[in-house]
């Protein structure tokens, strides 16, 4: 199995390149990670995974200037349905509209906006910083066997913006913080993930397996 | 389903090795820090902080094969902060794979380099570093001041003010140190913790002082801190990162008992 973990300047590919390679075993499936952004590596991937560590707007810029990178996303993943993952700003940009630091527009890929977190209660600090279990809101082969719940594993947040799907059928995953925080989300052969998977130690392997294994 | 307090154990690194390594395991190679990420990643920590102390700024580079590695070997969140002068520092450590980048006397000296990184970076990415130390007299109302050099040179800055200056410019979170408890093991200083928790929206990471996992309970309880940051009860085996969760569960503090991936 090839997977294509899109390098644009913007994220931890060390973690995710491990994690990956280590999900690989965990399925026992013998297989590749290619770092980069080149269309001819991304077409011939049989899984794409999109990081991101920044702002919304500045991660955009990011992507928009390598050149080919967009058309061949849109090709592999809209056109020919390769399951792709986007991890946090990664996930983040699927989404129609970003407002952190003026609106951004996104891929769009799943109808939403990604908004500022407002938790309720006061005492609740921004950014959501740190490790929260998963309440499960929807139904995804990505999802299954997955510890969710109080008693479940916990995963590791880090971000102040969160997307908000125009689709409740998009929304797989929450977690709790002073009100729903999107966790996961998925439509047609995308998904994404808020929190890292690549930090999330068992879930987060757990999970990246999953998406491995997911043959839509 | 409730977000968990962090427990993070500190390694002060120079030159590319440990400076304080942790002795009280078997580790093949006690200097190598990302031995030492290993082991507390294993140990179930909940992020990993590294000070970079080197001297010179041309052995930068040391610190960057330090996160490559550990990004490399961890499934753990890292901090990283010590020399952070600009921008360009911050990227060059986001992309060897830390999590956050904490930037110190630097931001003391041009506060714009906070809200700069955010932009770049988002806030979630960027910590300020505050060493404070108490300068109210006995009887006086509480005040305390920023201080550079390891607590050498005053700045005549208010902590409580300067933190929420850097928190209104973008930074995502505040590592505080006491340098009136650093080194003491009399626990924080709680009062300055509390003042400043209580000051800005953004997370606290209560620093200097723990002696006791008591002293980690009252960061949290009274200090009212998001996490709470060690270095010598963990490095010299006093207490392990176990025992310190089982403590703070004890005492109510919701914690990640999950934790360790080796």
């Amino acid at each position: 199995m090839k997977i294509a973990l899109i390098d644009y300047g913007a994220g931890n590919l060390h973690s995710a390149g491990k994690a990956l390679m280590r999900a690989l075993d965990e399925i026992g499936v013998t297989g590749h990670v290619v770092l980069g952004a080149n269309p001819d590596e991304i077409a011939s991937a049989d899984r794409i995974v999109l990081p991101g560590d920044g702002a919304y707007r500045d991660c955009r810029e990011h992507l928009a200037e390598v050149d080919g990178l967009e058309d061949a996303l849109n090709e592999q993943v809209r056109v020919k349905g390769r399951p792709f993952l986007g991890i946090c700003v990664g996930m983040q940009l699927l989404s129609e509209i970003g407002e952190e630091r003026g609106e951004t527009e996104g891929l769009g890929w799943i109808p939403g906006r990604v908004v500022a977190l407002d938790p309720k209660a006061r005492h609740l600090k921004v950014p959501h910083m740190g490790w929260n279990t998963l309440r499960k809101t929807g139904e995804h082969p990505v999802l299954e066997g997955l510890p969710f719940g109080e008693k479940g594993l916990h995963a590791y947040f880090l971000h102040s913006f969160h997307l908000l799907p125009t689709h409740n059928t998009d929304l797989l995953a929450t977690a709790d913080y002073g009100g729903a925080v999107s966790a996961i989300v998925g439509r047609d052969t995308v998904i994404g993930t808020q929190f890292h998977p690549e930090k999330s130690q068992k879930l987060g392997i757990a999970l990246l397996a999953n998406f491995l294994r997911w043959a839509p | 389903m409730t977000l968990k307090t962090r427990i993070i154990p500190c390694l002060d690194v120079k030159n590319g090795r440990v400076v304080k390594g942790i002795n009280f395991l078997d580790l093949a190679d006690v200097g190598d820090p990302v031995e030492s990420a290993k082991a507390y990643d294993a140990a179930g920590a909940d992020e990993l902080c590294f000070l970079d102390i080197t001297a010179s700024h041309e052995n930068r580079g040391t610190i960057l094969d330090v996160v490559r590695r550990t990004a490399e070997n961890c499934f753990m969140p890292v901090t990283v902060g010590g020399g952070v002068r600009d921008v360009e520092d911050v990227r060059a450590l986001m992309l060897a794979g830390a999590d956050k980048v904490s930037i110190n006397t630097a931001a003391v000296k041009d506060r714009s380099i906070v809200g700069r990184a955010a932009e770049k970076f988002g806030a979630q990415a960027i910590v300020v570093a505050i060493d404070a130390k108490r300068v109210s007299g006995e009887g006086e109302a509480d005040r305390w001041e920023i201080f550079t050099h390891g607590g050498r040179n005053p700045t005549g800055i208010d902590a409580i003010d300067y933190a929420v200056a850097v928190a209104d410019l973008g930074a995502g979170e505040i590592l505080l140190t006491s340098m009136d408890r650093d080194g003491t093991k009399a626990g924080f200083d709680l009062a300055l913790t509390r003042a400043i928790s209580e000051a800005v929206t953004i997370p606290v990471v209560a620093s200097g002082g723990v002696g006791t996992l008591d002293h980690l309970v009252e960061g949290v309880t009274l200090g009212k801190a998001s996490a709470v940051l060690a270095a010598s009860i963990f490095h010299y085996g006093t207490f392990s990162i176990a025992e310190a969760k089982a403590h703070m569960a004890k005492a109510g503090i919701p914690v990640r008992l999950d934790g360790g991936y080796a």
